[in-house]
């Protein structure tokens, strides 16, 4: 048992904000006193009017370990109540609260090795991105296989960061676009299958920890074609969203 | 005092009765699914329920003997830890109450446990009294099994990771036992109504 830092709320203030894509941006926050995080977990984030109503929302932490900032990236959700601020209206300096870090789950730590197996749906790479960025702080050379699911190149986030992990020893990243593949892209362009997936690798007998996250039905078919395949529903890791609220 | 966060200005609910929403919470028409692993599909001639631990004879049911049981239909809110809270959920099952009627025990606390290697614990006070049920129907149809089907352990009164999924028994235990997520630092009892979300809260 690790010992564990009280989860109260603290103080965020906006140091910078991150446009991603068209309707994603990151927002990098100083936290006073944040007792930090491993990879793959995620932070309770709350907003206070000046009348003094509070909302809260949880988000994954994006950011490594190792940053000496927190980084959240938040997609925006068409008719949310939090979303729309902090991907729209928030600027520099401007403060909310945080605390965590919650989850002890879906995690990893260059210690507890590989094979990796990532798969992300839209903003479901969040935290995997946090994962793949504590790796390249170690300098990893954990077998990685990184497969992100996306509808189109406009929806495609950290792409460029991506292609510049790549070079990493031990580290394969896959694209597949479900809607408007980039123009001259000969790649996958359908959603994750059982195909797709055996030529990616690794196959059920490497031991690979999975991380699955995504919108709730792309979680749900991505872990069962794992299962299907015959890879250890325990050794599958799954973080669901629904498209609600937000 | 918190920080206020400019230009934030909320969209306050106002058809939402607020002694029903607990704090940090918000209402969503839709049922979201929140699991840690795959979603398992264990046939229903190889599920059974079983009340087991420290009790003085353990007892089981088959999928057709647990149908069989006398059931209640019953409509609750639910509220679950990652802040989303559905209000007039409607359910059938057979309370726990019932599936205790003859068990003989010194326990003070329940382990239920599931397909898929899930644990949670729960004092056994706070399933008994009629406050507790084991669910095979949501909304007059089969319950899915992303939301836990064939059957669930239901426990409106505490964040929704107590309502067990995909449950296939209750182990009595006289110790409390951590379970998965409280063992990760989710609180131990989990009341929403004080917002006991983490393990400090």
């Amino acid at each position: 048992m690790t010992r564990r830092a009280p989860v109260v709320w603290r103080t965020a203030t906006v140091r910078g904000v991150v446009a991603e894509s068209h309707h994603a941006r990151t927002l990098v926050l100083d936290v006073p006193e944040w007792p930090g995080h491993r990879a793959g977990q995620h932070v309770d984030l709350r907003l206070t009017a000046e009348d003094g109503y509070q909302a809260q929302r949880s988000y994954s932490i994006a950011s490594a370990p190792e940053l000496d900032a927190l980084e959240i990236t938040v997609e925006l959700i068409d008719d949310g109540e939090v979303s729309p601020y902090l991907v729209e209206e928030v600027r520099p300096g401007d403060q909310f609260e945080v605390r965590g870090p919650i989850g002890g789950h879906f995690t990893w730590s260059v210690p507890d090795g590989g094979p990796l197996l990532l798969i992300g749906g839209g903003s479901g790479l969040v935290p995997l991105m946090s994962m793949l960025r504590h790796r390249a702080a170690r300098r990893s050379e954990v077998e990685t296989r990184l497969l992100v699911s996306a509808r189109g190149a406009e929806d495609a986030l950290h792409s460029d960061e991506l292609a510049s992990l790549e070079p990493s020893a031990g580290l394969h990243v896959a694209w597949t676009f479900t809607r408007t593949p980039p123009p001259g892209w000969t790649g996958w362009a359908r959603r994750v299958d059982a195909a797709m997936l055996a030529e990616l690798g690794p196959g059920p007998d490497a031991g690979a920890r999975s991380f699955v996250c995504g919108p709730t039905p792309f979680v749900e078919r991505v872990a069962e074609l794992l299962v299907e395949a015959g890879h250890d529903p325990r050794a599958i890791h799954a973080e669901r969203f629904g498209p609600t609220g937000g | 005092m918190p920080p206020f966060s400019r230009g934030f200005h909320g969209r306050r609910r106002a058809d939402v009765d607020p002694s029903r929403l607990p704090p940090g919470q918000y209402l969503t028409p839709d049922f979201p699914v929140l699991s840690a692993g795959p979603t398992p599909h264990t046939p229903l001639d190889e599920w059974s329920l079983t009340i087991d631990g420290a009790v003085d004879a353990a007892v089981s049911w088959s999928w057709e003997a647990f149908l069989a049981l006398p059931t209640e239909t019953f409509t609750v809110d639910i509220h679950c830890v990652t802040k989303w809270s559905k209000l007039d959920t409607t359910w059938t099952g057979v309370s726990v109450d019932t599936l205790l009627k003859d068990v003989e025990t010194a326990a003070d606390y329940v382990t239920a446990w599931s397909d898929g290697d899930y644990t949670t614990n729960v004092p056994l006070e706070d399933l008994t009294g009629g406050r507790a049920w084991v669910v095979h129907t949501y909304d007059a149809a089969p319950l899915e099994p992303e939301h836990g089907g064939p059957a669930r352990l239901l426990v409106p009164h505490l964040y929704f990771w107590k309502s067990a999924k995909w449950l296939r028994g209750l182990t009595l235990t006289v110790q409390d036992e951590p379970g998965f997520w409280e063992s990760v630092g989710y609180h131990n009892y989990g009341d929403p109504w004080r917002e006991q979300r983490y393990w400090s809260d």
